[in-house]
C-alpha cells in the first residue's frame, strides 16, 4: 500500500483530538523499529513509549508465545536500563534473549503464580521510573486492567508490552475482545527462505498490526530479529530492503544467487 | 539416661534406662553430664537464628523445642509446606534431627512436631481438634505426675480426654489439664513471649482508645517510621528486615515483616512496604500497641556516584525489587547467569534479582531456542541413522513435515557429573516444518553405538 499523503486539515484535527485527550503534554517519544515501511504507518513513528503494547502469536505460537516472545526480547533490547519480565510459566531460555540482543544482566525475571499477580506486579513495574521496558506474559487482559497498565505506562514513560498467551486454542479468540493498549500486534511465522545448501535460514514472520490508535491497520513480512547476538539495535528488515544494510549484505547475495 | 543418639539408639538403649545398668551392658559407652543451663542457652541461640531468618515471634519451649508464629511471615519463604522443609533441610545440614508441625495453637503444634506420624506436618486451619485427637496424653504439656494419675484412670488418648467432664478432673489433677487441653484446642489464647535479640532499633506507640481502621493503621506506621530511621541514620545502618508487631486488646499479636534486597534508610520506601502489607493484618477488637522494630540492620554502603558528564546513571530498580518481593515473595524474582555447561538445561542458573552483575556471556555460535521445554517430550520420527535430521516428526498428536534443518549438533553427558553420563551422547538438531515454526529436537545417542543412549528422539525447545 503506498505511505499515507500529508493533510494539513486533518493534522490539525489530529492535534484537536489528542489534545482532548489530554496526550499532548504526556507525550514521551518512540522507539523506532528502524523499518521505513513500518515506522511510517505507527503515529509517533516508532512504539510510543509510555504506553501499553500488546502481542500475541498467530497459530500454535498463541499458546507457545515463542515468535511473539522472540519479538518482544527484541523491542525491550533496544531500549534503555533494566527489563523486568512477568510471566507465570518460566520457559523462557535466556541464552536465545541474548542472541537477540537483550542481555540477561539486564533482565530481571519475575515468577508470578497467577494472572491476577502478573497483572499486579506488571502495573507496578510500570509505575516505576527506572525501567527500560516491562514485558509480562498473560492471557486474560480486561478493558479495565488494560486501561489502569496504560495509566500507569503514561505516568512513568516505560514501554509495556503485554504478550498474550493462552493455555488452550480455544482461549486465543478472546484476543478479538478490545483492550485499551495503544499497539496490537499479532506475529506468525512464515516459512523461510530456502538456502542453496542445508541448512535453515533466517526466520521470517508475518507481522499484522490489528490496532493502531490514531493509525491503520497493515500487514508486514520482516525477517526475525538479528540472530546473531549484535550489541547493535535489533534490526527488522524487509527482504526488498536487505541488500542495502551492510550487515546482512552477505545473506543477501546468498539469497541473490538463490 | 536423659537423651541418647542414634548409635546408642541401634545398641537398644532409651532414655529413662538406669546409667549403671547401659554401662553393664556396653562397657565403652560415652557418657556425657546433662547440663539443663548449656541446653536452655544453645536453645536460645538457635531460637534468635530462628528468628533472624524465618519470623519475628519466635520463643525456646524447653526442654527440647522452639515455637514459631509463622503467620504472616510464611510467603517470604514460599508457602508453609516449603519453609518447615527449608527449616528442618537447614537443621539437619547443622547436625540437628528435626521435626516440625503447624498447626493453629502452640499446644497442637507442639505435639505434633513430637507424636505426630511424619517428619513434617501440616495441619490445615480449623482441622486441629482432629489433628491431635489420636494423639497420646504426654503431648499435653503436663507434669509427669498428672500423667500419670491419668494412665492410672485408663485415659491415654487426647481425644477421650478431651470429652470427659471437666470438674471431676479439675478436682482431682488441678486446673492445669483443662488449661492445657484448651490451649491445644485453641479455646484459651496463649502469648508467645519473643526471645530478642540485644537492643535492636525498635519505635512503638500506645494508643489510649485502640484502632483498627487500616487507615489508621497506616497513618500510624508513617509516624513510626522516621523515628527508627533516625535511629538507624546513628548506627550508619540501613534496615535488610522489618517486623511490625501489632498487640491487640484481646492480648494477641498480629506481625507484619517485610524484607528487602539492600539495606535500606528511606522513609518513603519503609512506609509504603509496611502500608502494603495492611491488607494482613487481623485487626480484631483493636490494636492497643505498634511495635516497628528493625530485626536485621546491616551497615549501609555509599556508592559513588556517576561523576561524568557524558555517563549516565544507571537507574535504581531496588525499590521496585522489594516491593515485588514482599508481593510474590523474594525467590520468584531472580536474574538468569550462565553456566559453563553444554548441557543446555544446566547452562543457565538463577541467582538473585540484585546480584552482582558478572561479566561472563552464553556463547553465541549456535542459536538457541526462545523457549525450552521444561522437561524434554519424546517424538515419533523417522530419521536416517547416523546423522540425518527426522523426515517428519509427530509431538503433541499433530505430524510435522520437516522442510529444512541443520545440525547435528553433539552434546556429550559431563562423566564428573556421574558415571551414568560417561558415554551420554546427544545430537541436536533445528529443524523447521513446512509451515514455518522452527524446533529444537535432539536424539539421545550418536546413531551407531547402544551404549551412547537409547536412539530415542525428543523434543527440547521452541524458536519461533
Amino acid at each position: 500500500m503506498p505511505a499515507p499523503q500529508p493533510r494539513p486539515a486533518l493534522e490539525a484535527l489530529r492535534a484537536q483530538v489528542s489534545r482532548l485527550e489530554g496526550q499532548s503534554r504526556r507525550r514521551r517519544g518512540a522507539l523506532p523499529f528502524g523499518v521505513p515501511e513500518i515506522d511510517g504507518r505507527l503515529p509517533d513513528g516508532g512504539l510510543a513509549l509510555g504506553a501499553l503494547h500488546e502481542v500475541a502469536g498467530g497459530g500454535h505460537d498463541a499458546l507457545n508465545a515463542a515468535a511473539s516472545g522472540l519479538f518482544s526480547a527484541g523491542i525491550a533490547a533496544r531500549t534503555r536500563g533494566k527489563v523486568l519480565w512477568i510471566a507465570t510459566r518460566q520457559d523462557l531460555y535466556a541464552p536465545a534473549l541474548q542472541q537477540v540482543g537483550l542481555s540477561a544482566r539486564r533482565t530481571i525475571y519475575v515468577a508470578a503464580s497467577s494472572d491476577v499477580d502478573v497483572l499486579a506486579c506488571f502495573e507496578e513495574a510500570l509505575r516505576h521510573q527506572g525501567l527500560g521496558a516491562v514485558v509480562a506474559e498473560v492471557a486474560r487482559l480486561s478493558m479495565t486492567a488494560s486501561r489502569r497498565l496504560q495509566l500507569a505506562a503514561e505516568t512513568s514513560g516505560a514501554l509495556g508490552i503485554a504478550i498474550r498467551r493462552w493455555r488452550r486454542q480455544t482461549d486465543a479468540a478472546d484476543f478479538g475482545q478490545p483492550t485499551a493498549s495503544v499497539t496490537r500486534w499479532r506475529v506468525s511465522v512464515l516459512p523461510s527462505v530456502l538456502l542453496p545448501v542445508p541448512g535453515v535460514g533466517r526466520s521470517r514472520w508475518l507481522l499484522e498490526l490489528i490496532r493502531a490508535r490514531a493509525g491503520e491497520c497493515a500487514d508486514f513480512e520482516v525477517e526475525a530479529c538479528d540472530a546473531k547476538g549484535r550489541l547493535a539495535p535489533c534490526r527488522l528488515a524487509l527482504p526488498a530492503a536487505l541488500a542495502d544494510r551492510p550487515d546482512q549484505e552477505a545473506a543477501g547475495h546468498r539469497r541473490a544467487r538463490a | 539416661m536423659l537423651s541418647v543418639d542414634l548409635a546408642a539408639r541401634r545398641l537398644g538403649l532409651r532414655p529413662g534406662t538406669p546409667v549403671a545398668k547401659a554401662q553393664a551392658l556396653h562397657p565403652d559407652l560415652l557418657i556425657m553430664d546433662a547440663d539443663p543451663d548449656d541446653d536452655r542457652a544453645g536453645l536460645e541461640r538457635l531460637a534468635l537464628w530462628f528468628q533472624h531468618r524465618i519470623a519475628p515471634i519466635v520463643a525456646p519451649d524447653p526442654p527440647d523445642g522452639i515455637v514459631l508464629d509463622t503467620t504472616g511471615a510464611d510467603h517470604l519463604h514460599g508457602g508453609e509446606a516449603a519453609m518447615l522443609e527449608n527449616m528442618v533441610t537447614r537443621l539437619k545440614e547443622a547436625g540437628i534431627t528435626a521435626r516440625a508441625a503447624i498447626a493453629d495453637t502452640w499446644g497442637a503444634a507442639h505435639a505434633l512436631a513430637r507424636y505426630g506420624r511424619g517428619r513434617i506436618t501440616l495441619v490445615p486451619p480449623g482441622e486441629t481438634a482432629a489433628a491431635i485427637a489420636d494423639l497420646p496424653i504426654e503431648a499435653l504439656r503436663l507434669p509427669a505426675d498428672i500423667i500419670d494419675g491419668l494412665h492410672g484412670l485408663g485415659m491415654s488418648r487426647i481425644g477421650p480426654l478431651a470429652g470427659m467432664p471437666r470438674a471431676p478432673l479439675a478436682l482431682r489433677f488441678g486446673p492445669d489439664v483443662a488449661r492445657r487441653l484448651d490451649q491445644a484446642f485453641g479455646r484459651q489464647a496463649e502469648a508467645i513471649v519473643p526471645v530478642r535479640l540485644q537492643a535492636p532499633v525498635q519505635v512503638s506507640r500506645n494508643f489510649a482508645e485502640p484502632i483498627s481502621a487500616a487507615e489508621t493503621i497506616a497513618r500510624y506506621i508513617t509516624k513510626l517510621v522516621p523515628p527508627l530511621c533516625a535511629g538507624l541514620e546513628e548506627r550508619e545502618q540501613g534496615v535488610r528486615r522489618l517486623d511490625l508487631l501489632l498487640h491487640r486488646v484481646d492480648s494477641r499479636t498480629e506481625a507484619v515483616r517485610v524484607a528487602t534486597a539492600m539495606p535500606v534508610r528511606d522513609v518513603r520506601r519503609l512506609t509504603r512496604l509496611l502500608c502494603d502489607r495492611i491488607e494482613t493484618i487481623d485487626p480484631g477488637f483493636g490494636i492497643e500497641r505498634m511495635v516497628l522494630t528493625a530485626s536485621l540492620a546491616e551497615p549501609i554502603l555509599h556508592r559513588q556516584g556517576v561523576s561524568a558528564l557524558i555517563e549516565e546513571e544507571e537507574a535504581d530498580v531496588s525499590d521496585l525489587i522489594d516491593t515485588l518481593a514482599n508481593r510474590v515473595g523474594m525467590q520468584a524474582l531472580y536474574r538468569f547467569a550462565p553456566v559453563e555447561s553444554d548441557v543446555p538445561e544446566r547452562a543457565v542458573c538463577r541467582v538473585p534479582a540484585l546480584a552482582p552483575e558478572d561479566t561472563r556471556e552464553w556463547p553465541d555460535h549456535w542459536p538457541r531456542p526462545t523457549r525450552l521445554l521444561p522437561r524434554p517430550e519424546p517424538i515419533q520420527t523417522m530419521a536416517v541413522l547416523p546423522d540425518h535430521p527426522p523426515v517428519f516428526f509427530i509431538w503433541r498428536g499433530i505430524r510435522r513435515r520437516i522442510r529444512c534443518a541443520d545440525g547435528p549438533e553433539r552434546v556429550f553427558g559431563e562423566w564428573w557429573k556421574g558415571d551414568a553420563e560417561l558415554t551420554t551422547v546427544r545430537d541436536y538438531f533445528r529443524v523447521e516444518d513446512t509451515s514455518g515454526e522452527t524446533f529444537w529436537v535432539y536424539r539421545t545417542g550418536d546413531g551407531e553405538h547402544g551404549e551412547t543412549g537409547s536412539q530415542g528422539w525428543f523434543l527440547h525447545g521452541l524458536f519461533e
